[in-house]
């Protein structure tokens, strides 16, 4: 692994009287013209590590908001002396040594037992060694996603602490103001000490009990809150943490899975609106703007088994394909169903009947999926029943549901899709 | 670390009696470990009586100071390293079939 030059050694940093005053004192002059490259390699760098030097720190003293805070404190110094003494070479490795600088810099001042002092002392020594970082990120993201905590804290304290998102981007996505998610963040944290929740990946049938809850909180990250453009805000975020955890659980499909999906998912970003930001139906979206390189890795990567993300990964997979087998996909849903027997999917595999067979076959399946409840007045549902009608021929029946169906959209982009489809049939 | 168990009943109990854990068993098994300090029953609520003091008067109310469906029936205080290990204890108590327990630590115990 590279090593920080002596010249840009951060070893020294908790005493350097310049780092001391870095969080007070304004950008040196000569950083001015690098700033916003510096910014730009500060923000890959904290991105790649944060997880990685939270984790760590967790691990070894057990304070969650010292970990933070030490974190935030390297960035801050890297923001200040990188314009000056250049980028180091490498820029995570820089980044932990000052957090732990940092952090031994606090307890020394409140301090702690030597043990703790000494476990850090070698923490980002010269050779680190990459094992017990990726278990302690592993750790992190198992003690962020447990199921004692609610469910939308998992998904912001993941946000937070593993991927390091500013509270306020998180507030954003949740609706909520930035006091009102840091007292969310601070009520998660202060149960994971006093109930003691384990900093430990469980193991053997635990493992599989837990794993899946861990993956949902991934999937809802990558799913929570859209921004201007419709995408969802943390995608690449969601997409970041699946890699690792397919790094760190080679063995598990279903995290492979989870990322193909993602990269499947996410590799249609820039097809899914035209130039008036009307939103496209697959079968209109421009191929070339996909993302290829995405797909393939998802092609490449994507396990041969698994469970519910496997099957959706192969639908996604099938979609990006040059022709949509739609029998194949109505397979993969019935087989989807059978796992996840969810209004939405169960809706979904009726439109892939109708579309691999004959469209009175879908609106079997899809009446049939309404007396299971849950999809009353779901735009989707309407819509679909309006496309299955418009196939079967009727197209009169057709216009009257996708007026119907745009009266109940959910957004105005959504609206505008359907009563122009209402519009072609008319 | 100390947790407090409260026993419950619940309006939604399993209905499948058939891998319902034994509570002597779990007693038992329990003690042995070292992980069950204490517990009992305790007796319906029709029994209970709360206690208020307000403006230096005492005000009695016959039974429980929450009227709900479900009522605490039992507690244990457990010794265990973690909640996972605790969460593992009550998942093999009948009542967590039965009816549901909270797991409550016991502050900085």
């Amino acid at each position: 692994m590279d090593q920080v030059a002596g010249s840009r050694d951060p070893g020294a940093a908790a005493s350097h009287p310049a780092l001391d005053a870095a969080a007070s004192s304004p950008p040196p002059g000569a950083g001015g013209a690098a700033a916003p490259d510096v910014r730009a390699v500060v923000a890959e760098a904290v991105a790649d590590s944060h997880g990685r030097i939270v984790a760590a720190l967790i691990r070894i003293t057990g304070d969650w908001d010292l970990a933070e805070d030490c974190a935030q404190e390297a960035v801050t110094v890297a923001l200040e002396r990188w314009p000056v003494d250049g980028v180091p070479a490498n820029p995570g490795g820089w980044l932990m040594t000052v957090a732990r600088n940092r952090a031994i810099d606090v307890l020394r001042r409140a301090t702690v037992e030597r043990r703790k002092l000494a476990e850090l002392a070698v923490l980002a020594d010269p050779a680190p060694a990459p094992a017990p970082t990726s278990d302690d990120r592993l750790r992190l993201i198992f003690t962020c996603c447990h199921p004692a905590l609610a469910l939308e804290a998992r998904v912001a304290l993941t946000l937070r602490t593993v991927a390091g998102v500013p509270t306020a981007d998180i507030a954003r996505a949740f609706l909520v103001t930035e006091s009102t998610m840091t007292r969310r963040l601070t009520r998660a944290k202060t149960k994971i000490a006093q109930a003691r929740i384990p900093y430990r990946v469980p193991s053997g049938a635990a493992l599989a009990e837990r794993l899946p809850g861990v993956l949902a909180v991934l999937y809802l990250l990558f799913t929570r809150g859209y921004d201007s453009d419709g995408e969802p805000a943390f995608a690449a975020e969601a997409i970041r943490l699946a890699r690792v955890l397919t790094e760190l659980m080679p063995g598990e499909p279903e995290v492979a899975a989870l990322l193909a999906l993602f990269l499947l998912q996410h590799s249609r970003r820039d097809a899914r609106r035209d130039d008036e930001g009307n939103l496209l139906t697959l079968d209109r979206q421009d191929r070339a703007r996909w993302d290829h390189d995405a797909i393939a890795e998802a092609l490449r990567t994507l396990p041969a088994t698994g469970g519910p993300y496997a099957l959706q990964a192969r639908i996604a997979a099938c979609h990006a394909a040059d022709t949509t087998d739609w029998p194949r996909i109505a397979g993969l849903y019935d087989r989807l169903a059978e796992h996840l027997p969810s209004p939405v999917v169960q809706l979904n595999r009726a439109v892939a009947h109708g579309y691999a067979y004959r469209p009175a076959d879908g609106l079997a399946l899809l009446a049939a999926a309404r007396e299971g409840g849950g999809l009353d007045d779901y735009p989707l549902a309407v819509a679909a029943e309006a496309e299955l009608t418009a196939r079967a021929g009727d197209r009169e029946r057709a216009v009257a549901l996708f007026e119907r169906a745009a009266a109940v959209a959910h957004s105005y982009a959504e609206q505008r899709a359907l009563l122009a489809r209402a519009e072609e049939l008319s | 670390m100390k947790y407090m168990m409260f026993v419950c009943t619940d309006t939604e109990p399993e209905t499948d009696d058939s891998a319902v854990p034994d509570i002597d068993k779990w007693v038992a098994e329990n003690d042995a470990a070292g992980r069950r300090l204490e517990g009992d029953q305790l007796a319906p609520p029709s029994a209970a009586t709360t206690v208020r003091v307000r403006g230096g008067q005492l005000l009695l109310s016959d039974g429980p100071f929450a009227e709900t469906k479900e009522v605490i029936v039992g507690y244990d205080i457990l010794e265990c390293a973690d909640l996972d290990e605790a969460i593992e204890v009550v998942r093999a108590h009948p009542m967590a079939w039965h009816g549901r327990i909270e797991l409550r630590p016991f502050p900085g115990a």
